[in-house]
């Protein structure tokens, strides 16, 4: 079979690697190959949200981006937000609000959660439940999600930082 | 953390966050769908395209001469391996890869190994099957009188005693006929002042959890080690052994956390496809299903639901019938014990001194169904509190005064005879009627925008007699590790687990380990399953952090300390053995008393350990233009016993009802002539956060099941019960239609509400 495999290179979690990818080749699959699993392929249609990741500050889906399209830009996942051992805001305040079940959704809203308050850092319900929309979560934690985001958003104004490294 | 640490108050009752808190946000928790072995190979499945036919050849050369390709393996193949290679819990009716027959569309038929995921699933493309097509029968009610038979011979596993008289039967695709008799019916019927009978259906629905089902198989020296996304890792073990003739020590079974379950992890699922390739190729062998392939393999049952009902003038039910048809699908996978457990319950939670119930399990070329979060038990609540609403309009009694006139008061008999204690069945109700205002007038809306409300209720029985054992090690500085087969898959239970062990030992939650299952470490358990774990697993658990205790103790006797010495485990060791050193193993088990119900008559005076009670009430409004309908407040209750951990119980009752609303507004699997044409999340919708209702409360009613560990019982599917119910109910109020059928889409009641104006 041909591979149609180039060498690309890109940045991922801050760190310049290179990687010979097959033309074929998704994203999640590529960050499988460095042990980075947060980002994790379920509906494999891009409208679970499982599979987000952050392609040059723009949330993307990892299970619909091929890998040799990331050639030359910035990949930052889930990994990257406690990078220096602490929790980002969001990440504390979704254990505070007991906001997952079984966690497999998780990454893809702490994301999205830190591209919602980078843009509304006070953010209203029907603005958190849009910006979260294409999301799911099979446990159905939605309401203590929308509470994670008020708690992050007032962690992070009274911390007055902006919304972590995402 | 050790015993220096003060010893914390109150473990259980608290709201402790989750142990797997941080692992779970930072993208690093572990799931078999992480699992990357070396040397693995990986499986791609190559499906039936017919609903129900014989095999007649299938050619697999051009896929095996498919450059990358390891190799190709069919029903036969595995036939040369394992020569009866049928798997099933309650029948072993179901192939590893299918054999002379297929008995549904997408059933596994041969399977491609390559080291490339990519080059395996082009290679499936290359393979063909010829079938004799056989007729088909996909109704469960058709499929009870049809002269199409899924399988020639019933086949019961022999573990069930109430599937035992099934042996051998043929020309039938009925898998289970339980029936229950009390009291006279007909003498009842006769009677009464009035008689209702109504029919309702539910949909054929999957559970689709995020992480989909997967399974990887490692073949060592004389043995084999499963890693599987599954909630029952001990029947894993236990059905791979058999299957293969060997020991259960020589199979390994190892499951981290799971991206949800719901019931669809249960039993065999993978497993026994990948101990049988991992054998056979002597490599370790990974298969990852598709989100559309899960819908090729488990499902929760549709359902046809006919009730009866006598009334006295005063509004009191002295009679009811109920036949129950589960649809089944091509295996049995659980639903025998589904159309069993549930079945008993289908007369609802009311005093009835006359009941008869016949509940059928119904093979059809259907893909399977199992359990799915409440055992059957929505399905039947859906049915019979609908009836029970249809009843009370017709009489013009309150629904809510006509449940509490029939609702089986503490201490009395519920159907099977079993007396129905420590369950708050008014509590619940009366819960709802009050945070509804249920007193109180309600506006009902005008024009082409209609408001209404309903309330529903049930009742559940739990698993028995099933066996839980734990093992709890203190260590020689006195931490604490807890080994057990429970698999949380979500619902919280390593955080529960863990805070009865604190409580017992005096210590803090967050200082215990969990280890999570893994058969050569992690004792028996039967399963996660049917809100059981709180309860059985709970009381082993504590069993087993009490017998540390008592050997604590009684090593601080025989090291001659006082009574009430307040050394702590670490200070014992080290006077022991004069460092730190040694350990202390505390073992306990639990299974429930339980007696089977008889043959005929499916009576028995302990039929359940304890009794379920969810709960739900609805405000609505329907657009009369378009059918929609919007959920504006959602109030739901259960009786838990005492909550072992408020903000986690809370949370299951919330993501239960949540995931119930999925199943009575939208989800539907759509069939093409047994083909799934929706199978994926872009045809086949399940909540987001847009269908959450504007308000959503949870109510966790004031009881104590007093015979359970701390006084508490489990609730993973409490919050399903009343959902469907209570918003059909609340249509009806609204816009004067009744929905007998699942889903309550805008579609159908456009229709419904048509239907009526051009009756009128």
């Amino acid at each position: 079979m041909e591979t149609g495999a180039r060498e690309i290179q890109f940045t991922l979690n801050g760190r310049s690697v290179t990687a010979l990818v097959e033309s074929h080749l998704d994203l999640v699959d590529l960050l499988r190959r460095y042990q980075l699993f947060g980002a994790r392929e379920s509906c494999g249609l891009g409208l679970c949200g499982c599979c987000t990741v952050i392609l040059n500050g723009q949330a993307v889906s990892g299970c619909l981006t091929l890998a040799q399209l990331v050639d030359g830009k910035d990949v930052r996942t889930v990994e990257d937000l406690d990078a220096d051992g602490n929790l980002s805001p969001v990440q504390q305040a979704f254990i505070e609000e007991g906001a997952f079940q079984c966690g497999f959704c998780t990454p893809g809203f702490i994301l999205m959660t830190h591209d919602l308050l980078k843009r509304h850092p006070d953010p209203e319900d029907e603005q958190i439940r849009h910006h979260l929309s294409g999301n799911l979560c099979r446990c159905a934690t939605y309401p203590e999600i929308v509470r994670a985001v008020k708690n992050a958003a007032a962690r992070i104004r009274a911390a007055g930082a902006p919304a972590g490294a995402a | 953390m050790t015993s220096m640490r003060p010893m914390p108050e109150g473990q259980v009752g608290r709201s402790v966050p989750r142990l797997e808190g941080r692992q779970k946000v930072t993208g690093r928790a572990d799931y078999t769908h992480n699992l990357v072995l070396p040397g693995m190979l990986h499986i791609k499945v190559f499906r039936s395209t017919v609903a129900h036919g014989r095999i007649l050849s299938i050619d697999t050369s051009a896929a095996a001469e498919m450059e990358g390709v390891y190799r190709v393996v069919t029903g036969e193949d595995i036939r040369q391996l394992v020569p009866n290679p049928y798997y099933g819990p309650a029948f072993h009716d179901q192939p590893v890869l299918a054999l002379d027959k297929v008995r549904y569309v997408g059933e596994p038929v041969a399977v491609v190994l390559a080291a490339d995921p990519y080059v395996a699933a082009e290679a499936v493309q290359l393979i063909s099957a010829e079938y004799e097509e056989l007729e088909p029968v996909f109704d469960e009610v058709e499929a009870v009188s049809s002269r199409t038979f899924v399988h020639d011979v019933l086949k019961p596993a022999g573990t069930f005693p109430d599937l035992k008289h099934l042996h051998g039967r043929q020309n039938t695709n009925v898998a289970l006929d339980y029936r229950l008799r009390r009291g006279d019916v007909d003498a009842a019927f006769a009677a009464a002042d009035h008689v209702f009978e109504h029919e309702f259906r539910t949909q054929q629905t999957m559970h689709t959890p995020l992480e989909p089902i997967v399974s990887l198989a490692e073949p060592g020296d004389q043995s084999l080690t499963i890693y599987t996304a599954s909630q029952s890792p001990s029947f894993v073990r236990i059905e791979i052994a058999r299957l293969l003739g060997w020991p259960e020590n020589r199979v390994r079974v190892k499951v981290p956390h799971l991206g949800g379950g719901f019931g669809a992890k249960l039993y065999i699922k993978l497993e026994a496809l990948v101990a049988c390739l991992a054998l056979m190729v002597r490599r370790p062998v990974r298969l990852s299903l598709t989100m559309e392939e899960q819908f090729y393999t488990i499902t929760k049952h549709a359902s046809t639901f006919r009730i009866k009902s006598a009334v006295n003038k005063d509004g009191r039910i002295t009679g009811r019938r109920c036949e129950v048809y589960y649809n089944g699908g091509a295996y049995a996978d659980i639903g025998p014990r589904v159309a069993q457990k549930s079945g008993f319950t289908s007369p609802g939670p009311y005093d009835i001194e006359n009941v008869s119930v016949d509940s059928h399990e119904v093979y059809t070329n259907r893909p399977p169904a199992g359990a799915l979060r409440g055992f059957g038990i929505p399905q039947l609540v859906w049915a019979y509190e609908s009836h029970t609403d249809l009843i009370a309009r017709e009489l013009k009694i309150d629904p809510i005064e006509f449940r509490q006139k029939n609702l089986i008061r503490e201490g009395r008999p519920q159907a099977t005879g079993t007396p129905v204690r420590h369950a708050a069945l008014s509590g619940v109700l009366d819960t709802l009627a009050e945070r509804m205002n249920w007193s109180k007038s309600f506006d009902r809306g005008t024009g082409t925008v209609r408001r209404g409300r309903g309330i529903a209720i049930g009742l559940k029985a739990s698993i028995a007699p099933t066996t839980s054992v734990a093992i709890v090690n203190v260590s020689g500085d006195g931490s604490s590790t807890l080994y057990m087969s429970t698999v949380d898959m979500g619902q919280g239970s390593d955080t529960a687990m863990a805070q009865i062990v604190a409580e017992t030992l005096g210590i803090a939650t967050e200082s215990v380990k969990v280890i999570r299952p893994d058969t050569d470490v992690t004792p028996y358990d039967m399963a996660t399953l049917g809100s059981r774990s709180t309860f059985h697993m709970g009381h082993a658990v504590k069993r087993a952090a009490e017998h540390a205790r008592n050997q604590l103790e009684e090593l601080a006797r025989s090291l001659g300390l006082p009574e009430g010495t307040n050394y702590g485990p670490k200070e014992l060791f080290k006077q022991k053995y004069g460092m730190q050193a040694g350990n202390i193993v505390g073992v306990g088990s639990f299974i429930p008393e339980y007696k089977s119900p008889d043959p005929e008559t499916g009576l028995t005076d302990n039929v359940t350990p304890f009794w379920m009670v969810g709960g739900t009430g609805v405000e609505i409004e329907v657009d009369t233009e378009t059918g929609l309908v919007k959920i504006l407040r959602m109030v739901n209750a259960a009786d838990l016993g005492r909550p072992l951990n408020p903000k986690i119980v809370e949370t299951q009752l919330s993501g239960a009802a949540l995931m119930q609303l999925g199943f009575t507004m939208f989800e539907k699997m759509e069939f093409d002539n047994g083909q799934v044409s929706n199978a994926s999340f872009a045809d086949y919708k399940i909540p987001g956060i847009h269908d959450v209702p504007l308000t959503i409360e949870n109510h966790i009613v004031e009881a104590e099941q007093v015979t359970g560990p701390f006084a508490a019982k489990g609730v993973g599917e409490s919050a399903t019960f009343g959902v469907s119910p209570a918003i059909a109910s609340a249509i009806h109020d609204a816009v004067g239609v009744r929905l007998t059928e699942l889903p309550l889409s805008a579609e159908a009641v456009f229709n419904a509400i048509k239907a009526s104006g051009e009756k009128d």
